[in-house]
C-alpha cells in the first residue's frame, strides 16, 4: 500500500498492485479482505476501482465510505502496510466503437469510477458530460476532475449545498437533450440507477448501469450478490452482479424486483421451472 | 497425502465444502481444480432454483449467516454443463443433491447414475421434507435413513454415498448410525447450523429469509464435537469434515476428532488459494509430527490419556 488520504467525506487508497493496474479496465472492481490475518471478518469487500497509474509498476486507487467495522480498519491502514487484493473483477463497461456523445452519471462516491472511463471514451474521441450528484457537497465526488475533463459538468445536492438542488435524475433529461446524448453510462446508490435508467428509456438512448451489491467474495462463488435481470433470451434470472455485472444493460435490470424472486424468474417458487418463452419486462 | 472417501481414493485430503465452489469454473481461473482431492458441487436439485431474495448474507462475528436457498440451475443444466466443465478442468467431481421428498432424491441420484465422473455422491439431509410439514430430513433418523437407502440402492455400486448431516439435532449420533444402516458409506458433517442476526439500525432480520445457515470459524468447536462423537460411536465409519477450517491447524484438529476428509468452505470467499494453502499447511504439520500417511492421525485424538501418539517423534524429549 502506497498512501491513504482523505477527500471530503470519503477515504482515498493506493495500492501497488501492478498485476491489477496491468488488466484493469474502466468498471472493474476488487475485492479486499480486511481485518488482517487473524481477522474475524470472514467476507471480502468489494471497491470499485478509482483510477490506475503506471507509478512503481502500477497503481491502483480505490475510494470508500465508513460504514462498518471493515471500512473501518481499511481506514485506518498506513503507507507500507500490506493488503490482500483480489482483482481485476467484474465485466467492465463496453465502451463504443464509434465517437459518440456520451453523458456519465456519478451519485456519491459512485462518480470515482467513471473517470478512467471517461479517459477512454475521450481517447475514442468521445465527448463526455458529467452529471454528479449527492445529498451535500461534502459528498459530491470528484466534481473538479470532471470540470475539468467534461464537456459540460452538472452537480446536484439534495439540500442545494452545490449545484442544483435536487437530484441526478432531475437534472439528467436537460443535460441529455442539450447534448444529444447517444449513450447514458451510470454508478451510483441503487435507487439512483433506476432513475437514471428511466430516463435513458425514456429518450431511447442505451444506458450502463454499474450496481454495488453486498457481496462476501467477489469472483462468483458465494452466491450472495444476485440480482433479477433480463437476459437475451427474454428469461429472468438471478444473476450475480460479481461475475456477470457489476455492470448491466439498465433496461435489463429489473430494478423494482430487486431484493425478491421475481415469479417468472427462471426457477422462482411455485414459477418458471424450464427455460423458453419470452418474457420481457421494462422498468417503468 | 493420500486418503480414502469409502472405497474411492483421493489424490489428497481437501476438497470443496457443497456450495462455496459455485460451478467450479470460478475457482479454476485461480488455479488447477485437479490439485485438490475433489470438488464437492453445488447441491443440485432436479429443476432450476432462483433461490432466496437478498440480502442473502451477513457477517457475523468470526463467521457469516448465510441463506442463498440453493440456487442452481437443476440436473439437466448441471449435467450438460457443469459437470463436464469440472471434469475437463482436471477436478474429481463429488456431487451434492438436494430434494423435498424421498422420491426427489431417487430420481436425482437415477440422473446421476449414468452420469460418467462422478466420483461421490453427498445427500444434503438439510432439506424440508414436504411430506413431514417442511421438517427437515436430517432431525429425523428415520426419514434421513429413507433417503440414503433410496439413494444407495439407486446410485451405482461403486460410488459411495456419502449423509451430510446437521449439527443442530438433538442427538447426531442417532442420525449418523440410522444413515449407516441405510447404507450410507460415508458421513459429512456439518452442514451449517441455523442462525439469524438482526439490524439495529432497520430493526430487521439482517437476512432476507430471517435464519440463515452459519458458517466460519465460529462453527469450528460444534464440527469438531460431532466428528468427536460420531466417530467415537461409529469408529469404522469415514467422516468428511467441514465447520470453519481456515487453516492447516483447523484441518488437523478435525483430522485429530475423525475426519480422513476435509472440506474448506467460508474459507474461499475470503481466499481463492485457501484449499492448497491448508493442504500445504496440514502436509507440513503431519509431517513436523511425524506422520507418514494421514490414516494414522485420523481420530488420533480418541486414544486413551496417557497413551503416547503412535508415531510422534519427540525430539524435545530425547536423551540424545
Amino acid at each position: 500500500m502506497l498512501t491513504t488520504r482523505r477527500v471530503d467525506a470519503y477515504h482515498a487508497l493506493t495500492v501497488v498492485a501492478p498485476g491489477i493496474a496491468e488488466r484493469f479496465r474502466p468498471g472493474h472492481f476488487v475485492s479486499v479482505a480486511v481485518g488482517g490475518p487473524h481477522t474475524s471478518m470472514p467476507t471480502r469487500r468489494a471497491f470499485a476501482v478509482h483510477d490506475v497509474k503506471p507509478d512503481y509498476g502500477g497503481t491502483v486507487e480505490l475510494v470508500f465510505s465508513v460504514r462498518g467495522r471493515g471500512t473501518s480498519w481499511l481506514a485506518d491502514r498506513k503507507a507500507r502496510d500490506t493488503l490482500d487484493l483480489v482483482g481485476p473483477l467484474g465485466r467492465p463497461f463496453p465502451v463504443p466503437r464509434d465517437p459518440v456523445v456520451c453523458v456519465l452519471v456519478g451519485g456519491e462516491y459512485g462518480s470515482a469510477s467513471l473517470f478512467a472511463l471517461a479517459d477512454v471514451l475521450q481517447q475514442r474521441g468521445c465527448r463526455v458530460d458529467f452529471v454528479l450528484g449527492a445529498p451535500s457537497a461534502d459528498r459530491v465526488f470528484g466534481a473538479l476532475r470532471a470540470r475539468r475533463m467534461g464537456e459540460t459538468t452538472t452537480l446536484t445536492t439534495e439540500d442545494g449545498s452545490l449545484g442544483l438542488r435536487g437530484r441526478v435524475t432531475d437534472a439528467l433529461p436537460s443535460v441529455i437533450a442539450d447534448a444529444r446524448a447517444d449513450v447514458v453510462y451510470a454508478c451510483g446508490p441503487t435507487a439512483m440507477l433506476r432513475g437514471v435508467t428511466a430516463v435513458a428509456v425514456e429518450f431511447d438512448i442505451p444506458v450502463q448501469v454499474s450496481i454495488e451489491e453486498a457481496m462476501a467474495c467477489g469472483y462468483g462463488v458465494c452466491m450472495t450478490c444476485v440480482l433479477p435481470v433480463i437476459g437475451d433470451d427474454g428469461v429472468t434470472r438471478m444473476v450475480r452482479s460479481c461475475v456477470e455485472g457489476p455492470v448491466f444493460r439498465g433496461e435489463r435490470v429489473r430494478f423494482e424486483d430487486i431484493g425478491t424472486i421475481p415469479f417468472d424468474a427462471l426457477g422462482a417458487p411455485g414459477g418458471r421451472a424450464s427455460e423458453g418463452g419470452a418474457h420481457t419486462r421494462h422498468v417503468s | 497425502m493420500r486418503t480414502y472417501l469409502a472405497h474411492v481414493e483421493l489424490a489428497n485430503p481437501i476438497t470443496t465444502a457443497a456450495g462455496c465452489a459455485a460451478s467450479g469454473a470460478e475457482l479454476s481461473q485461480f488455479f488447477d481444480l485437479g490439485r485438490l482431492g475433489a470438488v464437492v458441487t453445488r447441491s443440485i436439485t432436479m429443476a432450476p432454483r432462483a433461490g432466496r431474495p437478498t440480502p442473502r448474507m451477513a457477517e457475523t462475528p468470526s463467521g457469516m449467516l448465510n441463506a442463498v436457498g440453493l440456487q442452481g440451475p437443476g440436473v439437466d443444466a448441471f449435467l450438460e454443463t457443469e459437470l463436464p466443465g469440472l471434469l475437463d478442468h482436471g477436478a474429481r467431481a463429488v456431487v451434492s443433491i438436494a430434494g423435498g421428498s424421498v422420491a426427489e432424491y431417487t430420481a436425482l441420484a437415477r440422473r446421476l447414475a449414468d452420469a460418467p465422473g462422478v466420483t461421490a455422491v453427498e445427500v444434503n439431509l438439510s432439506c424440508p421434507n414436504v411430506e413431514d410439514v417442511g421438517r427437515v430430513f436430517a432431525r429425523d433418523p428415520a426419514a434421513s435413513a429413507e433417503v440414503i437407502a433410496s439413494v444407495r440402492a439407486t446410485m451405482r455400486y461403486d460410488v459411495p454415498v456419502v449423509a451430510k448431516l446437521a449439527p443442530d439435532v438433538a442427538d447426531i449420533v442417532a442420525v449418523a448410525r440410522a444413515c449407516v444402516d441405510g447404507g450410507a458409506d460415508a458421513l459429512a458433517m456439518i452442514n451449517t447450523p441455523l442462525g439469524m442476526s438482526i439490524d439495529v439500525d432497520t430493526m430487521r432480520p439482517a437476512l432476507a429469509a430471517g435464519t440463515g445457515g452459519l458458517s466460519g470459524p465460529a462453527v469450528r468447536p460444534l464440527a469438531v464435537r460431532c466428528l468427536w462423537q460420531v466417530h467415537a460411536a461409529l469408529p469404522g465409519v469415514p467422516l468428511v469434515g467441514m465447520g470453519g477450517v481456515l487453516s492447516g491447524r483447523d484441518a488437523l484438529e478435525l483430522v485429530l476428532a475423525g475426519a480422513c476428509v476435509v472440506s474448506v468452505g467460508t474459507a474461499l470467499f475470503h481466499d481463492p488459494y485457501a484449499g492448497l494453502r491448508i493442504l500445504r499447511e496440514l502436509e507440513e504439520l503431519l509431517k513436523e509430527r511425524g506422520f507418514e500417511r494421514l490414516a494414522d492421525a485420523v481420530g488420533l485424538a480418541h486414544r486413551p490419556p496417557g497413551a503416547g501418539p503412535r508415531h510422534r517423534i519427540d525430539l524435545e524429549e530425547s536423551s540424545l
